[in-house]
This record gives structure tokens, sequence and C-alpha cells, in this order.
């Protein structure tokens, strides 16, 4: 029991003698579970090859997709323009899930709101509740914007985000010049990257569709960013950086980076930082426009291709070597500033890493799972490490998608043993990691419960999970981290060095018996 | 090339909303003019005159077989027909499961994402089902999709109801955006001074009766063979009929938004073209018995 003198968490407290008799007793008088053999001899079938074949025969489940809905997507974006309310139109569970979402990842408090639909604007739509939501939004939280997107319930019955808030401001709910874009997100549709792409595309059609008259593209000098879905706050930061150095002006069009880092200092901010409004409405006026996404951006690529009349360069997501040196020379390109001396030695140290460290990554074989833009940067630059990828899984990744990695695996030796499964979930990967288990597995924090299971067939079948991507829930403070650049790089790369590395530690340090190999100087 | 006009086709059920949009648009694309039909109706009838098959493939029926509508391709689910008249069906589910609304809402969002819209199009026709019941077979009145109405009616009474009830729901999208009512299709039943019904109706709705449609069995001859009037008997009388049409459409410039009637407005109307009769308040409840008894006394 509880000693208030010694007080114990969950973990060591249920392991004590009593709480082990009471969690015994319990199963043994209402469970009515099956015995210990039979889930044993359960979980070794689902360890085999012929379980992996029935497995991804499954037609109408998803088991532990490796995917978030739309409308989380959309907030995420929303979050990144200055003094902006993210609106969701929909049911409250709905949003509570997006805030606790973004709140475990990032660790930060996250307004969003919601209209809170029921079953009588099921019935008769949800017009009243898009009137009376805004009207209090616009008074309550000093927003300047309030940025709308849908769920699933307000999908299905084909509310017209358009027609209800032109009749919210023609019914005099919010004022008339107050700005309200608006993006359908039907969860049931892509996933978090298309609802990004949705809210973001509707954003810069809200404020510039129809003021591109005086508009000429590069009259402003700068370059436009549009960052995607992205959580690695080093990312806003890193990218912001290299452009100086380049002596380049830009405007990222979605900035959270304040707002998913503010500071302890006795004042709540709901608000800070972020893309203006006038900025958008500038930033046809850009020589261009770059997708750090480009592979998740369809719809915004169209609308700046078309409205704005801007070129978007052909580049991948700048991580890694090439990507990195992609990015840079588009950049260079475009705006007709060199690449300074400073990043040019950025990206010798990153070679010189990655020659210190490559005796350690060559031939590792790591398993994948993420996004698609994520995973592809990764692959690209898991190839240049000399790491085989092997189970590259997107859940959410597309036919075209697939095609692009596996160009990219064609391309090198070491990718022999890549292949890419879209559409996929972690059940799916739990198998593959069974049958031919990779040495390690990356991605975010829901692979540990492959690395659970794998380790409960044995010490010799665990793969250890190394946690890049989004969320990451169990570990602090990594969001802040960076993957772009040839700084992100380096981040990757001793990520994944000192992965191997702790592996191998732990592999050696049985006394007298693997010690041989338990070395000071790795 | 002109800017790319598109028009919902809405009345009551059974009105001949699919017949009369089909050999509309034969008659459109006979003058030179590129046009898409979009059915946005389960049943999926709208283009088999103009393409001689039972039933199109639907956008929904295919996506459910590949899974997902990302897994489609524009070619998959759009079949070209007599004149070059493009054809996409939206599909839906069985009667009394899901959401046939859905399916509206997502089959046009493919339309749209897949350019099917392309500058080529004069006119893009959306055949929908019924009434507007749902915000998914709203869908097409949606603000950049169709800015033209057209309501097929007869002169017969329900007919009539559906079309008032239609141009009501018109106009909570007029508000707010650019939808407009274009003009009734009346598609005749030889109902006694249907033509002035009709116009009447109209006028009351501020609106015009653009077209009267005669009844002739040629249209029915058609059809059995899969085929509009234009293409089946291009020299008929019919066939001028909706070549009128067309061509009243394509010069069309009165766009409103309608003022649709009250209950009791428009049964005044009825029964002043006798489509119904004076009610006698005295015989309302009464069974045949108390009747009876009444006489009696």
């Amino acid at each position: 029991m509880q000693a208030v003198e010694d007080i114990k968490p969950c973990y060591p407290l249920f392991r004590a003698d009593d709480y082990k008799g009471m969690i015994a007793r319990k199963r043994e008088k209402f469970e009515e579970g099956y015995d210990k053999a039979k889930v044993d001899e359960v979980f070794q079938w689902t360890t085999t090859k012929e379980y992996q074949d029935l497995n991804f025969k499954r037609e109408a489940l998803t088991i532990n997709p490796a995917k978030a809905c739309q409308p989380l997507g959309s907030a995420l974006c929303g979050l990144g323009f200055h003094k902006t309310m993210v609106y969701i139109h929909g049911s409250q569970g709905c949003v509570a899930y997006f805030r606790t979402y973004f709140n475990r990842h990032f660790k930060e408090p996250i307004a969003f709101i919601a209209d809170s639909m029921t079953e009588d604007a099921a019935v008769f739509g949800g017009q009243k509740n898009i009137h009376e939501g805004l009207a209090n939004a616009s008074k309550l939280y000093g927003a300047e914007m309030i940025a709308v997107s849908t769920t699933c319930i307000a999908e299905v019955i084909g509310d017209d985000l358009n027609a209800f808030i032109n009749n919210a401001k023609n019914e005099g709910y919010i004022a008339k010049d107050f700005p309200v874009p608006f993006a359908h997100t039907p969860s049931f549709v892509g996933s978090h990257v298309t609802g990004w792409d949705n809210m973001e595309e509707g954003i810069l059609r809200y404020f510039t569709l129809n003021e591109m008259e005086g508009k000429k593209v590069g009259s402003n000098g700068k370059i436009n960013i549009v960052p995607g879905f992205e959580t690695y706050l080093g990312n806003y930061r890193v990218i912001k950086r290299m452009l100086k150095e380049m002596d380049v002006d830009y405007t990222f069009l979605c900035d959270p980076e304040e707002v998913l880092d503010t500071p302890c200092d006795g004042e709540f901010r709901m608000y800070a930082g972020g893309t203006t409004i006038p900025e958008i409405k500038d930033a046809p006026n850009a020589i261009t426009t770059f997708l750090l996404q480009p592979q998740t951006l369809d719809k915004t690529k169209k609308f700046v291709e078309s409205t704005w009349n801007h070129e978007v360069p052909k580049i991948t997501i700048p991580m890694g070597v090439q990507g990195t040196d992609e990015f840079l020379m588009a950049v260079s390109q475009v705006t007709g500033k060199p690449i300074p001396e400073s990043l040019t030695k950025e990206r010798g140290r990153l070679v010189d890493m990655m020659t210190d460290s490559h005796a350690w990554l060559h031939g590792k074989k790591m398993a994948i799972f993420g996004d698609p833009d994520f995973v592809y940067g990764m692959v690209g630059f898991m190839l240049e490490l000399g790491i085989e990828p092997t189970h590259i899984v997107c859940h959410n990744g597309s036919k075209r998608w697939a095609k692009a990695v596996e160009k990219l695996l064609a391309e090198s030796p070491y990718g022999v043993h890549g292949k890419v499964y879209v559409g996929c979930d972690l059940w799916h990967l739990r198998s593959l990691c069974f049958t031919d288990k990779p040495d390690f597995l990356i991605g975010n924090s829901y692979g540990k419960f492959i690395q659970r299971d794998t380790l409960h067939k044995g010490k010799a079948f665990e793969v250890p999970l190394i946690r890049l991507g989004f969320p990451i829930f169990d570990r602090h403070h990594l969001h802040r981290m960076t993957t772009l650049g040839y700084e992100g790089a380096m981040y990757i790369l001793t990520t994944l060095t000192n992965a191997v590395l702790e592996r191998l530690d732990e592999e050696t340090r049985q006394m007298g018996v693997t010690d041989y190999n338990y070395d000071l100087v790795r | 090339m002109g800017k790319l006009r598109q028009c919902a086709i809405y009345g009551k059920g059974g009105i001949g909303k699919s017949t009369t949009t089909q050999n509309l648009v034969a008659a459109l694309a006979e003058a030179g003019k590129k046009v898409m039909i979009v059915g946005c109706d389960p049943k999926a009838d709208s283009t088999r005159l103009i393409l001689h098959s039972k039933a199109q493939t639907t956008v929904m029926h295919l996506a459910a077989e590949a899974g997902s509508v990302e897994d489609l391709e524009l070619e998959d689910v759009m079949a070209i027909g007599f004149g070059g008249v493009k054809c996409v069906e939206s599909g839906g589910p069985e009667p009394g499961v899901g959401c046939a609304g859905r399916g509206v809402i997502t089959a046009i969002n493919f339309l749209e994402e897949e350019g099917a819209y392309d500058e080529d199009l004069d006119f893009v026709f959306y055949d929908v089902l019924g009434d507007v019941v749902c915000g998914g077979f709203a869908m097409p009145i949606r603000e950049n999709k169709a800015q033209e109405i057209y309501i097929v009616v007869s002169g017969e009474m329900m007919a009539m109801y559906a079309a008032n009830n239609i141009a009501k729901g018109i106009v909570k999208y007029a508000n707010s955006g650019g939808v407009r009512l274009a003009g009734l299709i009346c598609n005749s039943r030889k109902v006694d001074r249907e033509d002035e019904l009709i116009t009447a109706l109209a006028e009351r709705l501020g609106t015009q009766m653009i077209h009267f449609v005669p009844r002739d069995n040629v249209v029915q001859h058609a059809e059995i063979r899969r085929m509009t009037v234009i293409e089946y008997d291009p020299n008929c009388k019919q066939a001028d009929e909706y070549r009128a049409l067309a061509r009243k459409i394509i010069d069309n410039k009165k766009l409103v938004i309608p003022t649709p009637l009250e209950m009791d407005e428009l049964e005044a109307l009825l029964m002043e073209y006798g489509v119904i009769d004076q009610e006698d308040e005295s015989i309302i409840g009464k069974t045949k018995a108390q009747e009876t008894a009444l006489a009696a006394a």
C-alpha cells in the first residue's frame, strides 16, 4: 500500500506484493481471460510469416494508424498566423483531441475552439452553431483572424462554410470586415498533412484571390516559405538562419515557432508571433514560393502557381546533404544571392561528422515510418549515411510518392533492401519487424509498442525505436530539435549514431561474457 | 471561348429531369457547345441516353472498388457520349444505407481536383435528385459551382409544390452567394391551361417559364433505344422543341433571386387555374356516416 513517507508512482507501486495479489485475484475471479499458455501461443502465432500474410490481406480494418485526421493539420496551420483563433466547426470531442494531441507533443497550452455541434445541428445543419460561435469567438478571445475548418459531422451533412460565414456577416453576428478564412477538412479523407494543405490554401485564397490587382511577382524582393505540417520548431529557426546568412529576405506563410514555445515568465500568451495579414497580402509580390514539404502541398502549390503566377521551384524536402544543397542552390538561383562561406563550412562539418560515424552506421538496417515528406527526406539521408532502409511505411503516402521513394532507393546500392508500403499501419509494420528484423526502427512514439512486442519474443528479436517524427509524447523537448538543413542532418546523424552505440553498449556489458567489446572509445 | 456556365437542374422526382437534361444537352452539343453532365443521384440514370448504356459506372462505385477516391483517375469515371458530351455519375449507396449526399460532395470534389472542369467546356449540367433534401444535394449550388438553377415542373399540384420548395432552398444560398434561379422548364403533362399556369407561377417566383416542352411519344420511343430525341430522330418536331430550349438557355440573361410563395398564395394560384378546388371547411374531418346523418337532418 501507498505510504506517506514513501510515495511511489504507478511503477513500481503496482509491483508490490499486495497489488500483485490483488491484480491476480481480479484476473482469476472476474476477467474470464484465457490462460497464459493460450495467450503465449497466440502471441507467437502473430509473429509468424503465416500471420503476416493474413495481416496484409486485411481490408476493412486499421490497427494503430500511422496518421491523424485532417482537422489536426488545419489546426496546426491556423496556429501559425498572427493573433489567429483556430475554430473547428464540429463536435467538442474532436477538438479536445486536437488540443491534447498538441499538448502532449509540445508541452504547451493550445487554444482551439469548437462550436459544439450536437444531434440537432446534425439534423438542421450547423449554420446556427457557426453564427453563435463566430459571434462569441470574435468577442471573447481578442483574435484578429478566425481560421475555420471542419470535422466529420459537418462534412457528412454537407455544411457549406462559405455560405454560413457570409450569412453570419450579413446578419451581423460578426463584423463584415473580420477575416474568417476557412477550409473544408473532412476527417475521413486524406490525413493531417492534407488538412494542413487545405487550411493554408484557404487562408492564402481568402486574403489574395480578389486582391491580385497591382500585385507583381518579384516586386517585394522576398521569397515565401511554406513549411507544411512541420512540428520540429528548430526547423523554422534553421531555415530562417540559413536565409539570413544568405542575406535573403523571406516570409514564412505559417509560423507557429513562437506560440508553440512561449516562455514561463508569469504572462500567459494565447497568441505569439505568427504570419501577419499584411505579410499574406504581400506574399504574391514575392519572387517565388518554396514548399518545404512539396509532396503533400498539392492544393497550395496549385493556388500559388495559378493565382500568384509563381514558378514554384522543384525541390524535395531540405533534409540531408543533397536535399539541403538543392534547397540552397534553388534559393541562390531565384534570388541571385550566393551561398555564403558560413553555410559551405557548415556543410563541410556535416560531411566530416558523417565520415566520423560512417563505420558505425554502414550497413545498419533500419525500418522507418512517418509522414510522406519526412520519410522521403529520411530515406535520402539514410542512403547518404550508408544505412540500409528496409521497411518503409507511410500510411498517408500516395502511389506517386511511393514511386518517388522507389526511384530514390534504386539510385543507391544501400537501397536494395528497401521496400515501400503505402496505406499500411503499425500492425503491418509489427509483422514486418518480426519476420524480417531490422536493427532499428525510426518513427514516432507509437513505435514503442513494436519495440515492446518484439522484446517479448526475446531479446534477440527486439527492435529498438529511434524517436524521430511526430508525435513524440514520451520524451521531452525533442520537438525543439532540428531535422532540416545541415544542422538538422547533424542532429539526425547524432541521434542515429548514438542509438547504435547505446545498443552496442547494452549488448556488450555482460561481465565476462560480452564485455570484451564494452569499449571506452567508440 | 466564353466563361464556363454551370447549371443545376432540380424538380420533383419523376418529373422528367434526366430526360429533359439529356435532350437539352444533346441539343447544345449539336449547336457546337462543349458540355459535361454530372449526375447527382444514386440511381445514376442521368447519362444513359447520351451513352446508350444501362447505367454508367459511378464515381462512388469505382471508389468503393478501388478502396478510396484518391486511387481513381479522371479517365476511370468519365465517359464521352453523343456529340462529345462528357458524362459522370456520382452514384451513391444502396437505398436505405449510408449517405448519398456525401457521395455527391465527394464526387464533385474529385472532379474539381482532377481538373474535369477544363477551360474548353461551355456548360456543366448537374442533374440532381428530386429535392434539396440535405446539404450534400445542395453541393452543386455552392459558391463557384452552379450559378444557374433550372427547375423542371409540370401543371400538376405536387410538381409545383416541389418547385416552390426548391425556390426556397435557392434563396438560402442566393443571399450569401452567386446562385440564381434561371427559369422553369415546363415538361408538359397535358394539364389544362398548363402553360398559362406555369407562366403565372414563374411570374410569382420572379422568374420566367423559359420553355414549354410539349408531350410527345417520340421521347419515349427514343428512350427505349437509350437515345435522346435529337439523336434518334433529329428531324422530328420534338427535337426542335429541345433545340429551342437550348437556344433560350444559351441566350438566357434573366437570373434572379426567387421570391417563393407562401402556402396560401400557392394554393390560391392553383385554385385560380382549377388544379385544386375551393376548400369546403364544413366537410373537413366528417365521415361518410356523419355526412349522411347531416343530410338527413
